[in-house]
């Protein structure tokens, strides 16, 4: 392996993830709104159609729903399309193919194909985009058996688990934070993978755990920084894939820290949140909980235009830091 | 007999005894009556308790399963509908593996998982039946992009129903098929109604067909009862997407027998319209009828070919019967591939 | 069938234990007889093995004081799924059969009445250690939010317990309590070191030892000369070992107490027992406390032999891996501070013995001979005397014949 390491922002990490996959497999070609001579709404495909042309890299007409069933169409039949989606939000146009077909149309023929199509969303809020186009609709689709659901955090992981779904039989949805895209990190050149369904401890710790998602990822670590001043040493675990969630790593950290603390974006109620806490709460880290387990999600409202109001819509580093101080009372 | 078939004039015979040769016109009335013998068994079974769920059936509509898919080679595709057993049996499905499926036994093509509306046959280019209204058109466009791209000559036909033409799915497909000029046939089994909607009440067009121009496409409608006049259309349009010029519609004007599920009072329609159907439009009586008057086949070949369809379906049904249920253990299979 | 895998007794005494480490982890293959946990007893940890062959589930949480006899840890067969076995119940396996959510039950414990008192808060974590520790959540003060008990707070109950002596014949006085102790020093002038089982029995037995037994002190000058010489002679032509001071100390005593055997002795409420061997336990400071590791019919051995086998015996105290009946038990005992320049000192019996022999530092110090004084290397030794067993005048030649062979050691040799 290719032990170059340099620093590309998260959009050019994944950029660079097609274009490895898109030279070595003539199985894989993108496909979606603008994708081609516009290079992507978020600058992520970039000059790929240039290298590879508008057969490998298709502009496709404002058909979400038509172009999600070419997807799953294309993928039965021996090909691996990457379809961009604008937004998340316009998952919502394509949930019948999505939900339907492409999720369970290996379950449903008894095993007889298998759906191995990589889609791509851009998510969340913070560019004023407002309540139609901020949406983070993970948890939706992690309800959904027959998918993987995964939400890289750092370039690093953009490349390596876009390159995993790639390897992937089953339909791999990717929710790629808006505001992560000029994030710059350390990025290997050539093929490497990040495994799908492994979460990462960022910060290894004693006295709680924070399970955060995306770009809640890097605001649990600045809380954590400011908490380590203040003498609680938090461990911070980047959960990057919820379906299927790697339970293990978070039991064992909790176990360990005996608090628990759920960061993430989309809205509280009903989110990941929940059920990780579901998780704990039914497995052997349940008797090891020496404070009640807390979740800090997005609030329950559309996201709203004002930027204040947007701000306060979704977790912030303040808010996480008092969340871990509340947990932390009557500690030790 | 032969000698003064070949005197008469060429328009004054049907497509199909022109260009097919008597073994494969024998197929095709064997087929029919294949598909129409499975779906009474399976009506029956399921009257019996036999079969869960509810099924949707295409007796009367066999001529236009078998004509369209004529024309077609083994590893061309189709994707299908809730009404699809005809399909699934005209591109050449077994109809043991099938009953197994709808019994639910792992024995059946989808293992016992999919049931009636999602039975396929992948190995012969059956992607599948589906429990969506237009569910498989975008599909379709999907495989018949990957043969484009693939380059291995292979067509997909698109089956949907008179309702899914009013689907969003439906516009779109047609859409993205015609810019790319994709190699599949979007095949609109019209038999008058989308469950109780009659298409006079539902569709802006009078003919479903009528609809290819505003996709740039060449768009025919066909007496789908009619089994030599689908496969004419068929051949031309399958021709036409191999040669690599795009993708056709075509509308094959059709009835079903049946109510539209199990369920069905049918109160949207009335007795006289079924029986007129059943006695004047009944697509293998009329297809007997043309076999008789070419000298293809006489009373007592049709009859020993219905004599061995019951054995066939005999056999099935014992098949299903005695094929083993999956075991609650192995509920997760199939959700995602099991990797090594 | 899971097998439960038990604390085990294995100190006489012993109401407690505490699992210091695991060797094997949740889930892990085991066959029987492979070392599954080390307990940490009075002195030395102490390994304890598998009873079945399996997997083991649910091993109890390390660091916590467990009742003997309680479940630990399970040993389920290869793909047997674990749930409670409540000890009278039969254990119901689990029939649905969608995703495995392994819920680790608490293993079942015969501990008596109300340990979830109703209304009572208290986290999983408090509960669960409780429990374990046999203790009633109803008894323990909660400091946590909305007065909820959290683990700080069993874990100061549990050491609360620990610190007072197991059912004691004679009533023992109570020191103060933790709290009005603490509060003689202001918030933040100390740092809190934990106690671990060795520091708590320490506590304990001592505690005891000094209020029930009655102690009388006899002290010695020993003049060390002659056996310094003789030790410098033998060590010169020596190989294989080299005698310290203590060695001949303890061959010394040994010899003295089979002299004089009534003072070799243990009392009990219903007779005296007049030890046949003389086995002396010597202290050795190890980490965080001491031990005295035994050694054994002291009187008939050799220096050489009682050389090595201390130098082995203090080697394994120190590294904690002393077997149980190399420190338990023993008729006497002898602690030697003399190489901290202690000029003398008066140690506490340990219990069952009769005598404890306190050494101190040989000093130059000069003696009167024959009125000239003359320069001499001396040193004092104490030994502290359980009074219902040896009187005064056993206690004293006893004494006597110790100091004799100390100043003639030759007489050591034969």
């Amino acid at each position: 392996m290719d032990a170059a390491v340099r620093e590309l922002s998260y959009s050019q990490a994944i950029q660079e993830a097609m274009a490895i996959a898109l030279e070595s497999d003539p199985r894989v070609f993108l496909m979606g709104e603008d994708i081609g001579v516009y290079g992507g709404a978020f600058q992520v495909t970039g000059d790929l159609v240039e290298r590879f042309g508008t057969d490998r890299v298709i502009d496709m007409p404002i058909s979400e729903l038509g172009g999600a069933g070419v997807a799953v169409g294309a993928a039965v039949t021996g090909m691996r399309p990457i379809f961009e989606f604008q937004f998340s939000d316009f998952a919502t146009l394509a949930l019948e193919q999505i939900v339907n077909q492409a999720a369970k149309m290996r379950f449903m023929l008894g095993g007889e194909v298998s759906v191995p199509l990589v889609m791509r969303f851009p998510a969340g809020s913070g560019t004023g985009a407002a309540a139609q186009h901020s949406q983070s609709l993970e948890a939706w689709l992690a309800h959904v058996p027959g998918l993987k659901v995964i939400q890289p955090a750092t370039p690093h992981d953009a490349k390596g688990m876009l390159l995993a779904a790639l390897q992937d039989p089953d339909p791999v949805m990717i929710f790629e934070h808006k505001l992560l895209y000029k994030m710059k990190g350390e990025v290997p050149a050539g093929h490497y993978t990040v495994p799908i369904g492994k979460a990462e401890i960022r910060k290894a710790g004693k006295d709680a755990t924070i399970v955060a998602t995306s770009i809640m990822v890097h605001k649990a670590l600045d809380a954590a920084a400011q908490l380590m001043a203040e003498g609680i040493d938090v461990e911070v675990i980047d959960l990057r894939t919820i379906r299927p969630i790697d339970r293990e790593t978070v039991i064992e950290s909790v176990k360990k820290t005996t608090r628990l603390l759920c960061v993430y974006e989309a809205v509280k109620t009903l989110g990941i949140g929940a059920e990780i806490s579901a998780m704990i709460a039914e497995s052997e880290a349940f008797d090891y909980l020496d404070a009640p387990i807390m979740r800090l999600g997005g609030s329950e409202s559309p996201i709203p235009y004002n930027p204040e109001l947007e701000k306060a819509a979704v977790p912030q580093v303040p808010d996480i830091v008092a969340g871990i101080r509340k947990l932390a009372e009557g500690r030790r | 007999m032969v000698q003064t078939m070949k005197k008469a004039a060429a328009e004054n015979v049907p497509y199909a005894f022109r260009n097919y040769s008597p073994e494969q016109l024998r197929e095709v009335l064997h087929k029919m009556h294949l598909i129409r013998r499975f779906e009474e068994g399976a009506e029956d079974a399921y009257t019996r308790g036999l079969i869960h769920g509810t099924m949707h059936l295409s007796i009367g509509q066999e001529a236009s399963a078998m004509g369209i898919c004529m024309p077609l080679k083994p590893d061309d595709q189709i994707t299908s509908t809730h009404r699809g057993h005809g399909h699934c049996i005209a591109k050449g499905a077994q109809v043991d593996r099938m009953f197994a499926e709808f019994f639910g036994k792992t024995t059946g093509y989808c293992k016992g998982r999919g049931g009636s509306m999602h039975i396929a046959d992948v190995s012969a280019g059956n992607l599948g039946a589906n429990g969506i209204v237009a569910g498989g058109i975008p599909i379709a466009v999907g495989a018949a992009l990957s043969a484009k791209m693939q380059k291995n000559g292979k067509v997909v036909i698109c089956f949907f129903g008179d309702g899914a033409n009013n689907e969003g799915a439906f516009h779109e497909s047609l859409n993205m098929a015609s810019i790319w000029k994709l190699p599949v046939v979007f095949v609109c089994e019209n038999n008058g109604y989308g469950m109780s909607t009659s298409t006079a009440r539902s569709t802006a067009v009078a003919n479903i067909a009528d609809r290819a121009v505003a996709y740039s496409m060449p768009g025919v409608t066909v007496f789908g009862n009619d089994f030599s006049a689908v496969a004419e259309a068929s051949t031309e349009a399958v021709d036409r997407a191999r040669r690599g010029e795009g993708p056709s519609l075509i509308e094959t004007k059709t009835y079903r027998h049946r109510g539209h599920s199990k369920s069905d009072r049918n109160r949207y329609r009335t007795k006289e319209e079924i029986e007129e159907w059943k006695a004047l439009r009944d697509p293998i009586s009329l297809f007997e009828t043309e076999l008789k008057q070419f000298g293809i086949m006489d009373d007592a070949a049709i009859a020993k070919v219905r004599e061995t369809v019951e054995a066939e379906i005999a056999a099935g049904i014992a098949f299903a019967k005695d094929s083993p249920m999956p075991s609650t253990a192995d509920v997760l299979n199939f959700v995602y591939t099991e990797q090594q | 069938m899971a097998t439960e895998v038990i604390l085990p007794k294995v100190d006489m005494d012993m109401a407690t234990g505490r699992i210091s480490r695991w060797l094997v982890a949740e889930g892990a293959a085991v066959k029987q007889g492979d070392p599954l946990f080390e307990i940490e007893t009075d002195k030395a940890a102490m390994e304890i093995e598998a009873p079945a062959s399996g997997v083991l589930r649910n091993p109890a949480a390390q660091g916590s004081d467990i009742p003997v006899g309680n479940a630990v840890a399970w040993i389920v067969a290869e793909g047997e799924s674990f749930t409670t076995a409540p000890a009278a119940v039969a254990a119901t396996t689990p029939t649905q059969k969608v995703e495995a959510i392994e819920v680790a039950q608490p293993a079942a414990l015969p501990v008596a009445a109300n340990l979830n008192g109703s209304g009572l808060r208290a986290t999983p974590l408090a509960r669960r250690m409780a429990r374990l520790a046999g203790l009633d959540l109803a008894r323990i003060n909660g400091t946590g939010p909305h007065g909820r008990i959290v683990r700080a707070d069993v874990e100061d109950a549990v050491a609360v317990r620990a610190a007072q002596p197991a059912a004691a014949a004679a009533p023992v006085p109570q020191g103060a309590s933790e709290a009005s102790v603490r509060k003689l020093f202001a918030e933040g002038s100390y740092r809190e070191v934990a106690h671990d089982k060795m520091r708590l029995t320490i506590a304990r037995r001592l505690v005891e030892a000094k209020s029930t037994v009655p102690h009388f002190y006899l002290s010695a000058d020993c003049r060390l000369d002659e056996l310094l010489a003789l030790r410098t002679d033998i060590n010169a032509g020596a190989t294989t070992y080299k005698l310290s001071i203590n060695d001949m100390i303890i061959k010394a005593w040994a010899l003295a107490l089979r002299d004089v055997p009534m003072a070799n002795a243990t009392w009990t409420d219903g007779t005296m027992l007049i030890h046949n061997s003389v086995d002396i336990g010597v202290a050795v400071s190890i980490d965080g406390g001491l031990i005295t590791p035994i050694v054994r019919n002291a009187e008939t051995k050799p220096l050489s032999a009682i050389s090595s086998e201390m130098k082995d015996l203090a080697a394994r105290a120190k590294a904690k891996k002393l077997k149980n009946d190399e420190y338990q038990g023993g008729t006497t005992a002898i602690s030697n501070l003399g190489m901290f320049g202690v000029k003398d000192f008066a140690a506490i019996i340990n219990p069952p013995h009769a005598t404890i022999l306190a050494v101190g530092a040989g000093e130059q110090r000069g003696a009167w001979e024959n009125g000239v004084f003359v320069p001499a290397t001396l040193m004092t030794v104490t030994l502290s005397v359980d009074h219902r067993a040896v009187d005064g005048a056993l206690g004293a030649q006893a004494l006597q014949a110790f100091k004799g062979y100390i100043e003639k050691p030759l007489s050591m040799l034969v």
